[in-house]
C-alpha cells in the first residue's frame, strides 16, 4: 500500500469526512430530542384566562392552571392592613406584601405548598385558615397569611406567585 | 476460570482494564477492524449493513413516536395527527417511520436478491441464510401489527382480513381467531395488544439479525464470483476498506430515502388509511401495504380459502429449505448460463405478483397471480433441483485477487493507479 | 361476431358509464406543488372564508385548532375573535351543570353536529366526512377534491339519477349526496378576487391542502438541506473511497 505522498490530501478529505458526519449525526439526533419538548396543544394551554368581575370581597377562587391549582382571592381592607403591617426581615422568607401583588386586592397564587406539594386549605368560608388567616395546609401543618408568606411551620418558601397580567379589570390571564 | 488465558494488551490503560474484564476492545478489532472480506464484493454486499442502519432508525423512531402514541380505538388515529400538528418535529419521526419500513423491506428484498443470485444460501452458509428468513418473517409480522396501529380504514381492515385467515384452520380456527383478537371482531382488544407485540418484535429482530451477523463471520462473507479466499490477496481488512464503501451505500440511501420523507411522504401510502376506521364500511378495494403484496397475491390466487393461507405461508417456508433444493455446487450465477435466467425469471415474477397484489383479484390480474404463483412454486420444486442438476456451469476465475486485478482495480476512479499486481504485470511485462 | 363485439361496445357506453369516470383526472396548477412549493397564503385565508360560511354547516374539521389560524397569517387578537364566534360546550361548573361558552383559540374548530348519529340525521342518512385530513384521504388529492366542487354536470342521457343524490363527474359511482355547493358568487371576498366557482374551489381546496399538511414548507425546506448533506457527503466519502481502494492491487 502506498503511503506518505499523497498523506495531505487523504488527510483532508478524512477530516471533512468525519466533521460532516458528526455534524450530520448531531443533527439527526436534534429533531428527536426536540420532540420531547412540550408539543404545541399543551403550550396552548399553558395559559388560562379567568373572569374575575363575579368574586365578591373577601371571596377566593380556585382555577386550574397547568395541572395545578392556582388561588385567586378578592382581599378585604383588613386583610391587606394585616398583610402590609408585616416587617419583611421577620419573615422567614422575606417578601414584602406590595412585592407580591400587581392590585392589592387581587392576591394571585399557586395553591401549592412549598413544604412537599400538599393543596392548602383556606378557599372555602368553612375552611381552617390557620393562625395567621390565610391557609393552611394539613399535611405538616404549615401556615400562610393573607399574603400568602409562610409564618409557622416546615414549608421553606412563600406561596409561589405565578406570572400573570390582569388584560382589563375583569379578566386576568395566567402564565 | 482461566486466569492464565492470553489477554491482549493495548497501550492505553483504560482499554486495557475494560478488556481483561470483557475482551469486547478485542472482539472488535477482530470482527470490524482486521475481519476479511473479499476484494470483490460489490454494492449488493452494502445492503446489509443498510439494513442494520434502518433497523436502528425504526427502533429509535419507532420509540419517540411511543412518547405520543395513545393504542386506544377512540384515541389512535387523533394521537397520530397529533404527533402530525403538535409535536415538535412529529411529522418527520412520522414520515420517517411509515417510509423506513417501506425501505427497510426494499433493502431487505436487494439483499435477498444478492442473497439467492450470487448463492450465499449455499454452503457453509446454509444456518445464515435460514436465520435470515426469519428475520423477513419477523419482519412481515412487525409491519403488519404497526400498520394497524394508526386506525385507518386500512388498518382495520387489513387486520380484520388476515386474523380472519385463521379461522380457516380446520377444529381449532375459529377459537384461535378469537384468542389472537381477545374479542370476536377486531377491536380495542386487539389494538392494544398488537401496539405490544409490534413494540417488542424489532428488539427479537436485533437479537436475531446478531446471531445472523455472527454465523456470517464464521465463514466469511460470500462474493460475486462464489470462490472462497485462498490467500490473503484475496482479501482486504474490512476496516477501513469495506466500512467506507458501506458509508457511500449509506450517503446514496440516505438521498433516496429523504427524497421520499421530505417530498413524497404519502407516496406509498394508502389513501384510505387517513380516513379513520369504521366497522361498518369497508373500503373498495382491501391491501396490504405493498412489500407484503406477492405473498396477498399468492392469498387470494387460490379459490380455496384454507389452500390459500397454506400456500402463502408455503411461499415463504418453503425460503428456508432452498440450500437443500439447489444441488448445484457452482454458487454465483455468473457462472451458471442456464439457471441465471430462471433466477432473473424469479426476480421478475416476485414483481409481477406484488404488482397485481395490490389491484383487484379479478380478470387478467387474477390470471397473471395465479401464474406467478405456479412460477414460484416451479421454481423452487422443479427448476432449482433439476437445473442444478443437468447444468454445466462455466468456468470458475482461478481466485479472487485474480478476477479483482483484471476487471476490478482498472476501474477505480481516475487519476494515478497504484502498484499493479503480480497477475497484472504478468500480463503487461511491467 | 366481430358485428356482436362491436355493437356491444357501442351500446355498452351507459353500463361503462355507472363506473367512475375514464377520463383522466385533469391537474390543476397549485403553488405548494413541487419541491420550492409553498402555500399561498391568501388563497388560504380566501378558502377559509369559503369554509367556513359554506362547508362548516356540515362539515367538522376536528383536528383543527383556531391557534392553527395564526399560521396562515391571522394576528393574534383576530383569531381570538374568530373563535369567540363559535360556542363550545364546556363544564361541569361547580354546580355540576354543562354550560356553553366561547371558543379561545386553544380550543378545536367546533362540529356542526353534537355527533355522527345526528350528522347522518340532517344529512339524508349520508355522513359529511371530517375535512381535516381530506386531501390525503383521497385518491389524486387535491385535484380530485378541486375537480368535484366544480363536477356537477347533467347526467349522461337514460341515467337514473337516485333519490336525494346528485350526478357528479368525478365522485366514484357517480353519485353524490351533497348538493352543488359551490356556484359563482357564493362568496364575498374581502380582498376583492374574483368569487367565480372555480376560484371559490381553488381557495377552499389550498385551505383544505395546509389543513391536511400545515407541516409542508418546512418538510420541503428540511428536505433540501437534507439531501444537499448526503450528496456532499457522499461526494467526498466517495472521492476517499476512490483514494483509498486505488492503492489496493
Amino acid at each position: 500500500m502506498a503511503k506518505k505522498p499523497k498523506n495531505k490530501r487523504r488527510d483532508f478529505l478524512q477530516l471533512s469526512t468525519v466533521t460532516l458526519g458528526a455534524v450530520g449525526t448531531a443533527a439527526f439526533i436534534w429533531p428527536f430530542l426536540k420532540s420531547m419538548s412540550p408539543a404545541e396543544d399543551t403550550l396552548a394551554a399553558g395559559s388560562t384566562e379567568v373572569d374575575i368581575s363575579a368574586i365578591e370581597e373577601g371571596q377566593s377562587i380556585t382555577i386550574k392552571w397547568r395541572g395545578k391549582p392556582v388561588f385567586i382571592k378578592k382581599r378585604t381592607k383588613d386583610e391587606i392592613d394585616a398583610a402590609k403591617m408585616v416587617q419583611a426581615s421577620d419573615l422567614r422568607d422575606p417578601q414584602d406584601d406590595a412585592d407580591r401583588v400587581q392590585k392589592e386586592e387581587w392576591l394571585v397564587l399557586v395553591g401549592v405548598c412549598t413544604h412537599l406539594g400538599c393543596v392548602p386549605l383556606g378557599q372555602k368560608v368553612s375552611d381552617m385558615k390557620g393562625e395567621y388567616d390565610g391557609w393552611y395546609c394539613p399535611c405538616h401543618g404549615s401556615h400562610y397569611d393573607t399574603s400568602g408568606r409562610i409564618r409557622k411551620g416546615p414549608a421553606p418558601k412563600n406561596l409561589d406567585v405565578p406570572p400573570y397580567t390582569f388584560l382589563n379589570d375583569n379578566t386576568i390571564k395566567i402564565g | 476460570m482461566d486466569k492464565n488465558r492470553k489477554v491482549h494488551q493495548f497501550k492505553n490503560p483504560v482499554l486495557n482494564w475494560i478488556e481483561f474484564r470483557l475482551p469486547i476492545i478485542s472482539y472488535f478489532k477482530k470482527e470490524y477492524g482486521d475481519y476479511p472480506m473479499p476484494k470483490n464484493c460489490n454494492y449488493f454486499w452494502s445492503f446489509g449493513a443498510l439494513a442494520t442502519i434502518t433497523l436502528v432508525t425504526m427502533i429509535v423512531s419507532g420509540i419517540f413516536l411511543a412518547m405520543n402514541y395513545t393504542p386506544h380505538t377512540d384515541m389512535a388515529f387523533d394521537s397520530v395527527e397529533r404527533i402530525m400538528r403538535d409535536v415538535n418535529y412529529g411529522w418527520l419521526m412520522r414520515y420517517i417511520h411509515s417510509n423506513g419500513a417501506a425501505f427497510f423491506f426494499i433493502i431487505v428484498y436487494i439483499h435477498i436478491v444478492r442473497a439467492m443470485y450470487f448463492g450465499s444460501y449455499k454452503y457453509p452458509r446454509e444456518l445464515n441464510w435460514i436465520l435470515g428468513v426469519f428475520i423477513f418473517l419477523l419482519m412481515m409480522a412487525t409491519s403488519f401489527l404497526g400498520y394497524t396501529l394508526p386506525w385507518g380504514q386500512m388498518s382495520y381492515w387489513g387486520a380484520t382480513v388476515i386474523t380472519n385467515l385463521f379461522s380457516a384452520i380446520p377444529f381449532i380456527g375459529e377459537g384461535l381467531k378469537t384468542w389472537l383478537l381477545g374479542d370476536y371482531n377486531v377491536g380495542n382488544a386487539t389494538l392494544n395488544r398488537f401496539f405490544a407485540l409490534h413494540y417488542v418484535l424489532p428488539f427479537v429482530i436485533f437479537g436475531v439479525v446478531g446471531l445472523h451477523v455472527a454465523a456470517v463471520h464464521v465463514h466469511g462473507s460470500n462474493n460475486p464470483d462464489g470462490i472462497d479466499i485462498k490467500t490473503n490477496n484475496d482479501s482486504v481488512n474490512f476496516f477501513p476498506y469495506m466500512l467506507i464503501k458501506d458509508t457511500v451505500a449509506m450517503c446514496a440511501f440516505g438521498v433516496a430515502i429523504s427524497a421520499v420523507i421530505f417530498f413524497g411522504p404519502n407516496l406509498m401510502a394508502e389513501v384510505d388509511n387517513y380516513i379513520p376506521a369504521d366497522p361498518l364500511v369497508t373500503p373498495a378495494h382491501i391491501v396490504p401495504n405493498w412489500y407484503l403484496a406477492p405473498f396477498y397475491a399468492i392469498l387470494r390466487a387460490v379459490p380455496d380459502k384454507l389452500g390459500g393461507v397454506l400456500l402463502m405461508f408455503g411461499a415463504i417456508v418453503i425460503l428456508f429449505v432452498l440450500p437443500w433444493l439447489d444441488r448445484s455446487k457452482v454458487r454465483s450465477c455468473n457462472y451458471r448460463p442456464i439457471y441465471k435466467w430462471f433466477m432473473m425469471g424469479f426476480f421478475v415474477n416476485f414483481f409481477a405478483l406484488g404488482y397485481v397484489g395490490m389491484l383487484p383479484a379479478e380478470g387478467l390480474y387474477l390470471l397473471i397471480a395465479r401464474v406467478g404463483l405456479l412460477y414460484y412454486f416451479g421454481f423452487f420444486f422443479i427448476i432449482t433441483p433439476f437445473v442444478g442438476w443437468i447444468e454445466k456451469p462455466s468456468k470458475l476465475p482461478l481466485s479472487i485477487s485474480d478476477v479483482y486485478a483484471k476487471n476490478i482495480a482498472p476501474n477505480i476512479g481516475g487519476g494515478e493507479k497504484g502498484i499493479p499486481s503480480p497477475a497484472m504485470q504478468k500480463d503487461t511485462n511491467l | 361476431m366481430r358485428l356482436l363485439l362491436i355493437i356491444f361496445l357501442l351500446f355498452s357506453s351507459n353500463l361503462f358509464a355507472a363506473e367512475m369516470s375514464t377520463e383522466k383526472m385533469p391537474k390543476h396548477d397549485w403553488s405548494f406543488k413541487g419541491v420550492t412549493g409553498t402555500f399561498d397564503r391568501a388563497a388560504i385565508q380566501r378558502g377559509y372564508k369559503v369554509y367556513r360560511e359554506v362547508c362548516a354547516g356540515c362539515h367538522s374539521m376536528k383536528l383543527l385548532y383556531y391557534r392553527d389560524l395564526i399560521d396562515v397569517g391571522f394576528s393574534e387578537a383576530q383569531v381570538k375573535v374568530i373563535a369567540s364566534e363559535y360556542t363550545v360546550l364546556d363544564g361541569p361548573n361547580d354546580d355540576g351543570e354543562m354550560f356553553e361558552r366561547p371558543a379561545r383559540p386553544a380550543d378545536r374548530f367546533v362540529n356542526p353536529y353534537a355527533n355522527d348519529n345526528e350528522a347522518r340525521a340532517n344529512n339524508n342518512g349520508a355522513y359529511p366526512p371530517d375535512l381535516s385530513v381530506i386531501t390525503k384521504a383521497r385518491k389524486y388529492g387535491v385535484d380530485y377534491i378541486y375537480n368535484l366542487l366544480l363536477g356537477y354536470v347533467e347526467p349522461p342521457k337514460g341515467m337514473e339519477v337516485g333519490n336525494g343524490m346528485w350526478y357528479n363527474k368525478w365522485m366514484a359511482g357517480n353519485q353524490i349526496a351533497m348538493p352543488a355547493p359551490i356556484a359563482d358568487g357564493s362568496v364575498d371576498y374581502d380582498d376583492g378576487t374574483d368569487n367565480n366557482a372555480e376560484q371559490l374551489s381553488a381557495d377552499v381546496t389550498h385551505f383544505l391542502h395546509w389543513a391536511a399538511e400545515p407541516e409542508m414548507e418546512e418538510r420541503k425546506n428540511l428536505g433540501i438541506k437534507v439531501i444537499l448533506f448526503f450528496i456532499i457527503l457522499g461526494t467526498i466519502v466517495y472521492l476517499a473511497k476512490n483514494r483509498l481502494w486505488r492503492d489496493v492491487t
